[in-house]
């Protein structure tokens, strides 16, 4: 099983052990509560499972990944940039680039012969992510679903100051306002996104084909066409492409379990019905005033997190060195 | 004079040792926190460089404990650290702050200002004395490498990295308390001794150089613990900076010869950047060839947004990666870095730098 809880959405695919995805992936809206939304996919797919399945692993990735591997315990917690690569590389074997554009963040990942050569996220701005997209479509009262196929339509797309959101938007109204039609404003939005991806995140990287494009932003057939326009060759959307983390986290768990010849560490569909407690607090020991989440399951502390000085997370750390290694 | 100075890194240890052996009444400000912080992005202009923020934080902070005296270094060069005093002594002066700031210039530039404020600062003391504490102090800047450097060995490779971590820090406040060099020297036998045995994975771990601007790499706090991050990602972690080799550089003109490896490394910066650029530009640049020489894994450079020197030397780091096939990764830091980007980046860097020296030995 892998698990990519995003800040959008989370979402729980099942692979079986030649690495085929098993049952439909599931695709849930994080909305701000990563313990419930967790909870609720894994009660829906215990529903969808039958006797005779068995979850021989888990892998969790996406920005809450320390907080899901605790939760359902997995086996193995892997950055988002690692899973996608993964994903990329099972669906197309030769793949050069891939573009990944999700809720909140946007990343590309350079691979040569198969392995990640090159990397980078957006830091510092998230436009052109699948927040701002859907932001705007509903300022234009479109369905986010419509969106992409509106700009397909276009026969002049605008062009659309795409640097920052901010300014984005107050072009878009500007553009509006002197009339223009709305799918060449759409797609002038597309293409101006896929501008600012290119010489932001893109910038100096050395995009060759294929190049993949995954995330839930993918469905998008505008920003496709646009990337399409712009790099001039031919991009391929996988067949998962809304859950591509999630599916290279369930493959690096199934490696790791394989590599590893071991039992699992997931906690079963239990979790599920269990009360999970996340309370945070300010230490107060120090200025830093760090803000520590701890995560309790009924009275039993589970893991603790946040502290710069490592005073609370120290104390559980330590106590796991010096236990002996379980067989 | 009750006399102050701004954080980087353990420097506090060594111009405690140094100010207090001159007679002088020192007050430390709080180790740079997110009140420090709040404070100095409060009264910094918006683009200065993060380290300037942390100075003025530091400042006031120390304002609040009774200091009257700043001792702050400047600079030449196309950087801005060598305006960093002036304007920072403009910007407490606007606040209404009475604070004297003596700022000393680098020695090979003119070593008679110096001198002089030196002899301000001193008043009557022979210089027989400065001498003493300089060497003093000197002492425990080594002690402070020491012992650092070993925590950067040993961090990816023993099986309590907690444990180490403590050690670590009772060691350098043994180092700040200690009153003679014997004292001293003690303290590093006991940590060495006490940390090399230590039970120890027998993997070899990955070898990961890090290089840029100093303050970004010798303050923790600046740079969001991005050696203790590595190390218990399992990363053995080379600076290309360490503090003793920066103080004799800048503080002593280089008076001393110690074996270092970076200084030489400076000569590597050609073909890829000829010319001084400010900063640590050029070591930068050539620490990072130095490393890609010595077979390391990956190379990563760290500096504060908007660092001119930094910007340049990474505009050469994309021939410098296809010339030695070595992966190169760097980060811009400021107050508003975010730890989860940080972390992600890290640890997709270490799995890439992981696959690319399995595929290398693959060649071979």
């Amino acid at each position: 099983m892998g698990i990519d809880v995003g800040s959008v959405s989370t979402n729980l695919v099942l692979i079986d052990p030649e690495g085929e995805l098993y049952l439909s992936p599931l695709y849930l809206r994080t909305q701000g509560q990563p313990i419930a939304v967790v909870q609720q996919g894994l009660a829906l797919m215990e529903e969808r499972l039958s006797s005779e399945d068995r979850i021989c692993g888990a892998g969790t990735t996406g920005s809450a990944r320390s907080l899901a591997g605790v939760l359902v315990g997995a086996d193995i917690v892997k950055n988002e940039i690692t899973s996608h690569a993964v994903a990329a590389l099972r669906e197309v074997p030769g793949v050069r680039t891939v573009i990944e554009i999700g809720g909140q963040d946007s990343k590309i990942i350079i691979l040569r012969n198969g392995i990640v050569v090159d990397f980078a996220m957006n830091t510092v701005c998230a436009a052109g992510t699948g927040s701002f997209l859907d932001q705007q479509a509903n300022r234009l009262n479109l369905s986010i679903e419509d969106f992409g196929d509106i700009a397909l339509d276009a026969k002049n797309p605008v062009r659309i100051a795409g640097r920052c959101t901010v300014f984005a938007e107050s072009d878009m109204v500007h553009k509006q306002q002197m009339g223009y039609a709305l799918s060449d404003i759409v797609a002038g939005l597309c293409e101006a996104l896929v501008r600012n991806y290119l010489n932001n995140i893109g910038k100096g990287m050395d995009i060759n084909p294929p190049v993949i494009f995954q995330g839930g932003v993918a469905a998008n057939a505008g920003i496709c066409a646009a990337f399409q326009e712009a790099l001039q060759t031919e991009i391929i959307i996988p067949r998962h492409f809304d859950v591509m983390g999630a599916f290279g986290a369930a493959l690096l768990a199934r490696d790791h379990i394989v590599e590893q010849d071991g039992k699992t560490k997931f906690r079963g569909f239990g979790v599920t019905s269990l009360e999970f407690q996340n309370t945070s607090f300010i230490c107060q020991k120090c200025p830093n005033a760090c803000e520590i989440i701890e995560i309790k399951q009924e009275k039993d502390i589970l893991a603790r997190w946040g502290d710069r000085c490592g005073r609370w997370t120290v104390v559980e750390a330590e106590a796991k060195d010096s236990q002996p290694v379980k067989a | 004079m009750k006399i102050t100075y701004p954080h980087m890194g353990h420097l506090y240890i060594v111009i405690r040792a140094l100010l207090t052996n001159l007679g002088l009444d020192v007050v430390l400000p709080p180790a740079t926190s997110r009140r420090t912080v709040e404070l100095g992005v409060r009264h910094s202009p918006e683009f200065a460089c993060f380290p300037f923020k942390l100075n003025m934080g530091n400042y006031l902070e120390a304002k609040e404990m009774g200091a009257d005296t700043i001792l702050m270094a400047g600079g030449v060069g196309p950087c801005r650290f060598g305006y960093y005093a002036q304007v920072q002594q403009q910007i407490l002066k606007d606040l209404g702050i009475e604070m004297e700031m003596v700022v000393l210039e680098p020695p090979d530039v003119s070593f008679r200002e110096v001198k002089d404020k030196i002899r301000y600062l001193i008043g009557d003391l022979s210089w027989w004395q400065v001498i003493k504490a300089t060497r003093f102090a000197w002492c425990k800047a080594r002690a402070i490498d020491t012992v650092e450097e070993k925590l950067l060995y040993l961090r990816p490779r023993v099986i309590e990295p907690h444990k180490l971590e403590r050690y670590f820090r009772e060691a350098l406040q043994e180092i700040d308390t200690a009153d003679n060099r014997r004292a001293v020297q003690q303290v590093v036998r006991s940590f060495l001794k006490k940390s090399e045995m230590m039970p120890q994975h027998s993997r070899e771990p990955l070898r990961v150089g890090l290089v840029g601007e100093i303050f970004t790499v010798l303050e923790p706090f600046a740079n969001y613990d991005l050696e203790k991050r590595l190390g218990l990602l399992g990363v053995d972690v080379t600076r290309s900076i360490w503090l003793s080799a920066w103080i004799n550089e800048h503080l002593l003109g280089g008076l001393l010869r110690i074996r270092h490896e970076c200084v030489h490394d400076k000569r590597l910066a050609a073909p890829y950047l000829n010319s001084f650029v400010g900063g640590h530009g050029k070591e930068t640049v050539g620490c990072t060839v130095g490393f890609a020489q010595r077979d390391y894994d990956g190379v990563i450079q760290l500096a504060p947004l908007t660092c001119m020197p930094e910007i340049v030397a990474h505009s050469v780091f994309p021939a410098i990666s296809k010339d030695y096939e070595i992966p190169l990764l760097t980060f811009y830091l400021d107050e508003l870095s975010g730890e989860a980007g940080i972390q992600t980046r890290l640890e997709a860097f270490i799995d890439l730098i992981a696959a690319y020296s399995r595929n290398k030995e693959g060649v071979l």
